[in-house]
Parts: C-alpha cells; structure tokens; sequence
C-alpha cells in the first residue's frame, strides 16, 4: 500500500469507530435520559403519564404512611405536592420534613409510583436540585454556602 | 503555634513554588546550566514545606484543637484514632492540602529521579510542576484555608460525615489523588518537550515509567473507591455513573490509552503528537475532575459546602492549564518532525485501534457527565444520565476491545500476521466459547452476561498464552529458561490483560446476581440464589461515637450453617445521621450482602439480601492489573535514569 493509502485508511478507520461512538451516543442521549421536576414545575409541565422521571422535594411532613413495606408519603416543594408510592426499603437517611429525590413513573391518577428512592441530608447536604427549587420559592431556610 | 507553623510553611511553599517555576524556566531560555539547576533542590524544598503544613493540620486534628474551623466541623474528641487522621482529607480545605501535598511529592519525585535527560528538559518540567502548585497553593491560602481558626472555641466538634468514618477511606483518597495528580508529572513532560521543541523515542521513555505509576495508583484507588461505596452505601451497587467517580474514569481511560500510545512512540517513534496530546489529555481530565468536584456544580455526596468563589477559581485554573497547554500543543504540534507511517495490520496498527476504541470510551464519560451540565446551563431543563446510557454506549465499544487486547499481543511490529496471530489464539477462543456454555448452563441468562463472560475467559487465557508462546519459542515446547528469560514488561502486559479479563468477568456475573428485599421474620429462613439467610438475633450495641443495632444472620446452605454476618444500622449522635453497615460474607468469589432498615415492634426486620456470584473478580482483576503494571515498572529497561544497555537495531525508516 502507498503511504497516502494507509493514511486513508488509518483516517477512514478512526472516523468509523468516533461515528459509531458518536451515534451510539446520539441513540442514548435520546432513549436513556430522565428528566427531573420539582412537584411545581410537574404540576406546570403537562407531562404524560407512563414517562419515567425523577422528583425532587422535601418529604411533608405528617404524610408518610406506612404499610409492611408499601409506604405512601408526599412529596412538596412548599407549593405543590405528589403522591408517591413506594415498596421497599426506605434509605437512612429518609425523614420526614427532609430532602429526597424518587425515581419512577408517573400513573394515569397523577400519582407517582417510585422505584428508588434516595434521601441525603446533613446540615451541610441537601440534594442541589431540591435546594435551587427551595431558593427559588423563597422557602430556603438553610445557611447558602 | 504549630497550626500557625503550618500555616506559614504553606506560604513559603507558594514563595517556593514561584521561585521552581521562574528561575529554572528563564535559565533555560539563557542557557544558564546554574540557574536550571535551581529547579531540583527548589522542588524538594517545596515538598517538604507542604509536607509540614500538612503534618501540621494532621496534628491538629488528632489533638483535637477545635479553635480550627476546620476540625470543629469535622472532628470530634470522641472519634476513633484512625478517623482523626483519615478526617484530614474528609472535607474540602484537607483534601485539597492533600492534593497539593501529592503535586509537590510529583515535583519530588521528578526532581530527585530524573538523572537520565538534559538538564533543560528537566528544568522545564519542574518549571511547569511549580506553576501548577503555586496556582493550586494560592487556591487554597485565598479560598480554602485549612488553618482559619475561630474564637471562642467550642467544647466539641460536628464530626466527620458518618459515611466517611470507614477504613476504606483511610486509603481511598491519596491513592487516587496519587494516580490523578501523578498524571501532572507527564503533562509537565509533555509542556516541556512542546517549549523546548525536542519530541523523540528517549522522551517516551522519560514518561513511561511515570505513566504507569500514575496509572497503577489510580487504578487502585478507583478499586478501592469502588469497593467502598459497594460495602458503605449498603444498596449493592459499586459503580453509580456518579460524575465524581467517571471524574476518576476519565483520566483512567486516557491514561491506559497514553500508556500504549507511549509504547509505540517508543518502538517506532510514530503517534508523536498524539501521545503528546493524550499527555495534556489525561491530566486535564484530572483537573476537570477537581473542578467537578471541588467547585460544588454538581449534586453529588462528594460535593462538600459548595462556594462559587472557589468554582471561579478553579474554572480559572483549569482554563489557565488546560488552554495553555492546548494553546502550545497547537502552536507547535505542526512543527514536530511526522513519525513514521505504518501497515494497518502491525503491533502498532492494533494499538491505534486501541487508542481509537478508548478515545471513545472516554468521549462518552464526558459527554455523559458534562450533557446534563451544559443542557441546565443553557434550556434550564436538569435531566439525569446514568447506567442505561453508560451502558448503551459503553458495552458495544468496551466488547470489541476486549476482543481485540490479546489480537494485538500476538502481532509483531512493523508487520503483523492476522492470520498466525488468530490460529495462536485458538486455544483462548476454544476455552471462552466453552466457559460461555458453562456459565450459561449455570446461571442462564441475560445473554449479555453470557457473551461478555465468555469474552473475558478468552482475555485471560490469551492474554497470559503469548506468554507460553514466547517461552515455546522456535522449539516448540515451552521451557522455563525461556520463559524466565522474557522481559518482565512482557510479563506485565499479559498479566494486566488478563485481570481486565477477571474484572470484566465479575462485571458479567452482575447479570446473575440474585436481590431479595424481605421483611424477616425471626428464626425464618429466607432464600438468596443458593443460600438460605435468617436472623439469629436483633440487640443493641454502643461505639465509641455511635450507638448501633445489629443483627446477627446466619448463612445457610443444605441446612448447614456456612457464615454468620453481621449487619447493622448505626446512629452517630454529634450528626444525628444513621448508616447501614453491611454484613459481607466472602463465599468461593462470590458474596452474601445483607443490609437491614427498621426493626419493627413484632420482631421482623426490614432487609436488604443480596447473593452476587463472583463480585469479587472486580476488584480482585483491578489488584492484578496493578500488579502487572507494577511488574513493568519494575522492568531494567524501562526505569528511570538507566541507559539504554544495547542500542536498538537500527530503525529503519517505516516506509
């Protein structure tokens, strides 16, 4: 092969591979995101239901339910609130008047069935999402650093 | 007084740093051999100044001073030893001093092995190390500092993050800041072959050895991170596509890809200007990992008390390193003499396609981790992207990989033999066609799991048989002289190959793993694939700074008790935070995990029950990839600072 042949193909070779990464990456971006709301801005969006998302809030306080390990409890951002259930294990850190973000998909009732549940909380943590969403209806009371 | 001793130190390792960068950069320029030679003892220096502020911070910590801020927000008298220590880099201001600590050991390191280069390129690089550590040494003396103290001081401290109270963090952070920063010693290489214009096969054997130390470090440090989070988080999951952990993956992938783009610039003195460019690469995905990390952007649990003006300091410091260095990389990269062209089928040809599949792989990390951030800063929108992405795209990249690693073993230099190097793989596609069977007749599906167990028998048996082959030289029959006689760097590549081989094993058997979410009743047995798991007893205990309920399991199999474990929940009182503590029984490669929530008034217990069948491959593989790199560290040729013995055969131009 002349030299300006291999060249050809070493550069024809390394766009086939980066445009297969890159559509693979193209198809996954479209198929393998999850968009994440606070109850408000789900209340505003007219999402569908059966679409997978993931929300964030403070668990209200008062609202957990607990039956075996089915647990209904709502989440809030201070002006709207959803309904979310839940059947498993609740992580440590989960409490009432905390931060949580629920995996899941939303129900033709408007209710929200999670199927992973995350809590994380210390004076120092909150989940970012649901702080920004606190800040942002004015309801932050933690300190901003 | 030995916190303000500290303090100081750090500023004079500033005065220090600025000194390793100006004066050792301008002899170069004028030819002054004495002012070059100022950059070794001035880094050395360095090391030790930070080294003293840092031991001062540690003793801090173990005497429990809380007039520091720092240690009353994360110490408390009543922590274990252990933690007082590790405590220093559990926050913000410690691990950032450790950062610079490990930057200002490289510039050690640098200065004190690096007899066999001119005296100019070592100068340069040491110049470069020094800009790096006055930039990060002004970060944290203006924005983090660990020293600020606070009066009057408190009676007791906050506490470290009860998750972080672990053994696995005791060694976590400075192996991987070890492995991250240790890429800053091969990006200063590489400033300094663009500033000084000298790029040759001697400058790839200069940032090998430092290569592969960075990268063994970080390999073990994202094991050890791994398993961590596995046996602390308490759902499971080792590997959450968490940005703080592709934070690690990133310079990992280019790392591995510099490593063997290294090898050809060596052998063959082609891919010059793309091993120079990975070089700039691997470390400025480190340094975007800092910024991910430390400037608070992202929602993570690493993500401590976020600031922006810390953000703003290290945008500007990565802008500052990264740009640079792309802005010389693009300044003189057309100038550099083109390497040598080579035939698509050769060692050399195999390892591009290599380079090619882990550019992609590494593309994909950051655009899976970076996506989510550009699409809020620019529609508002916040999404999340996570396994189903990495593995949509990863596994139909990584697959083929691992297919092709022992492929290029088998071929020679120059010119290779497809079709020899298949027939000599014959035996490893026999055998991983077999344990594919195997495991599928064992375990069933998914197919996937199947597929890449398969593929990963036959990357550790033809990944260790080019050693036989090598030892059977002409003859035939292997014989151990031979064998004894390879190159311990021969015996490392097969060795890393195949505990990639027995990671990506483990990573298959995930498809098998058996979850079992049950509220447990007492004395009841509950069953987890092939074990049987109950609880022998629930009572309270207390610790030195938690109190705790812990459940005494026992694991069954046939009838017969194989294991207790004990899994726990403990509450830590100065944070008033609960964590699980996982009970992990090591059976065959495999492990029972069980992790328990509430205990209810009827005695049942809420648990978590896992059975995952060769889990510990993963880790175990990353151990035998490090070891292999270790053994090619370890190889005569390839140290630091010995000639070359013979003098190759003659290079003959590559056509």
């Amino acid at each position: 092969m002349t030299r300006k042949g291999k060249r050809l193909t070493l550069i024809a070779g390394a766009m086939a591979v980066l445009g297969l990464a890159a559509g693979l990456m193209l198809f996954a971006l479209r198929d393998n995101i999850v968009f994440f709301y606070t109850p408000s801005e789900l209340a505003k969006k007219q999402v569908a239901s059966g679409a997978r998302l993931r929300i964030g809030g403070l668990v209200k306080e008062g609202s957990v339910v607990k039956n075996g390990r089915d647990v209904n409890f709502t989440v809030t951002d201070k002006t709207s609130d959803l309904t979310v259930s839940y059947t498993g294990l609740l992580p440590d850190l989960f409490r009432e008047g905390q931060g949580v973000v629920v995996d899941g998909v939303l129900q033709p009732s408007g209710a929200f069935r999670a199927d992973s549940v995350l809590a994380k909380h210390d004076e120092r943590y909150m989940p970012r999402d649901v702080a920004d969403a606190l800040k942002k209806q004015g309801v932050w009371q933690g300190e901003t650093k | 007084m030995i916190v303000e001793t500290g303090h100081y130190a750090l500023v004079l390792a500033l005065a220090l740093a600025l000194a390793q960068f100006a004066i050792p950069l301008i002899g170069a320029r004028l030819n002054d051999v004495a002012l070059m030679r100022v950059a070794r003892p001035t880094a050395i220096t360095q090391f030790l100044f930070v080294a003293l502020s840092y031991g001062a911070l540690t003793y801090a910590h173990v005497v429990s001073d809380f007039s520091l801020v720092n240690v009353i927000e994360n110490s408390h008298s009543l922590k274990p030893f252990i933690y007082k220590i590790s405590g220093v880099w559990g926050n913000h201001e410690g691990s950032m001093l450790l950062w610079v600590l490990v930057l200002s050991f490289c510039g050690a390191l640098i200065a004190i092995f690096s007899n066999a280069m001119s005296d100019r390129l070592r100068s340069d690089a040491l110049a470069i190390q020094g800009l790096l550590g006055a930039a990060f040494l002004l970060f944290i003396l203006l924005t983090s500092n660990p020293f600020a103290r606070v009066a009057p001081a408190p009676w007791e401290g906050r506490d470290l993050n009860p998750i972080l109270q672990d053994p696995g963090l005791a060694i976590h952070p400075p192996l991987l800041y070890l492995g991250y920063v240790g890429f800053s010693i091969v990006f200063s290489f590489a400033a300094a072959a663009l500033i000084g214009g000298r790029i040759d096969a001697a400058w790839a054997r200069v940032i090998r050895p430092w290569t592969l130390f960075a990268w063994i470090a970080l390999t073990l440090g994202i094991a050890m991170g791994s398993y961590w989070a596995y046996y602390t988080l308490g759902w499971g999951g080792f590997w959450f596509w968490d940005p703080v952990e592709n934070a690690s993956l990133m310079p990992w992938i280019a790392g591995t890809a510099l490593l063997h783009s290294a090898a050809v610039m060596e052998k063959r003195e082609a891919l010059k200007v793309w091993t120079i460019f990975l070089s700039i690469l691997a470390f400025s995905l480190s340094l975007l990992g800092t910024f991910l990390v430390r400037s608070g952007v992202l929602t993570s649990v690493h993500a401590f008390a976020s600031d922006p003006d810390r953000g703003v300091f290290i945008l500007a410091i990565l802008v500052l390193f990264i740009g640079g260095a792309l802005a010389l990389f693009a300044l003189r990269a057309g100038a550099l003499p083109v390497g040598g062209l080579f035939a698509p089928i050769s060692r050399e040809g195999a390892l591009v396609l290599n380079n090619l599949l882990l550019s992609a792989c590494c593309a994909t990390v950051v655009v899976g981790t970076l996506y989510p951030l550009a699409l809020e800063a620019l529609t508002g929108e916040k999404i999340s992207v996570g396994a189903p992405f990495f593995n949509t795209v990863l596994i139909p990249i990584a697959l083929p990989l691992a297919l092709l690693m022992p492929i290029g073993q088998m071929l020679s230099w120059k010119r290779g033999d497809l079709l020899a190097a298949l027939q000599r793989l014959r035996v490893a596609f026999v055998v991983g066609v077999v344990a594919a069977a195997a495991f599928g007749a064992q375990y069933g599906t998914p197919f996937l799991s199947i597929i890449a167990a398969g593929i990963a028998i036959y990357l550790v048996v033809g990944g260790l048989s080019d050693l036989v082959i090598r030892a059977r030289g002409s003859s035939g029959r292997p014989s151990f002289k031979r064998l004894a006689g390879l190159p311990l760097s021969a015996f490392g590549t097969s060795i890393a190959h195949a505990g990639m081989g027995l990671t990506l094993l483990g990573l298959a058997a995930t498809g098998w793993g058996v979850e079992s979410i049950v509220a447990m009743k007492p004395l009841s047995f509950y069953d987890v694939g092939p074990y049987q798991i109950g609880i022998e007893s629930v009572s309270p205990r207390q610790g030195p700074n938690y109190s705790e309920v812990y459940a005494v399991m026992a694991v069954r199999k046939d009838g017969a008790t194989i294991a207790t474990i004990e899994p726990a929940k403990r509450f830590y009182q100065a944070r008033r935070m609960a964590r699980s503590e996982a009970g992990i029984v090591t059976l065959g490669l495999g492990q029972v995990y069980a992790a328990i929530g509430e205990s209810h008034e009827d005695g049942t217990v809420d648990a978590r029950l896992y059975w995952k069948p060769l889990v510990t491959l993963i880790w175990i593989g990353a151990l035998v990839m490090a070891f292999g790199g270790a053994l090619s560290l370890a190889d005569r040729r390839l140290r630091i600072g010995v000639p070359r013995r013979a003098a190759a055969p003659a290079l003959e131009p590559a056509e």
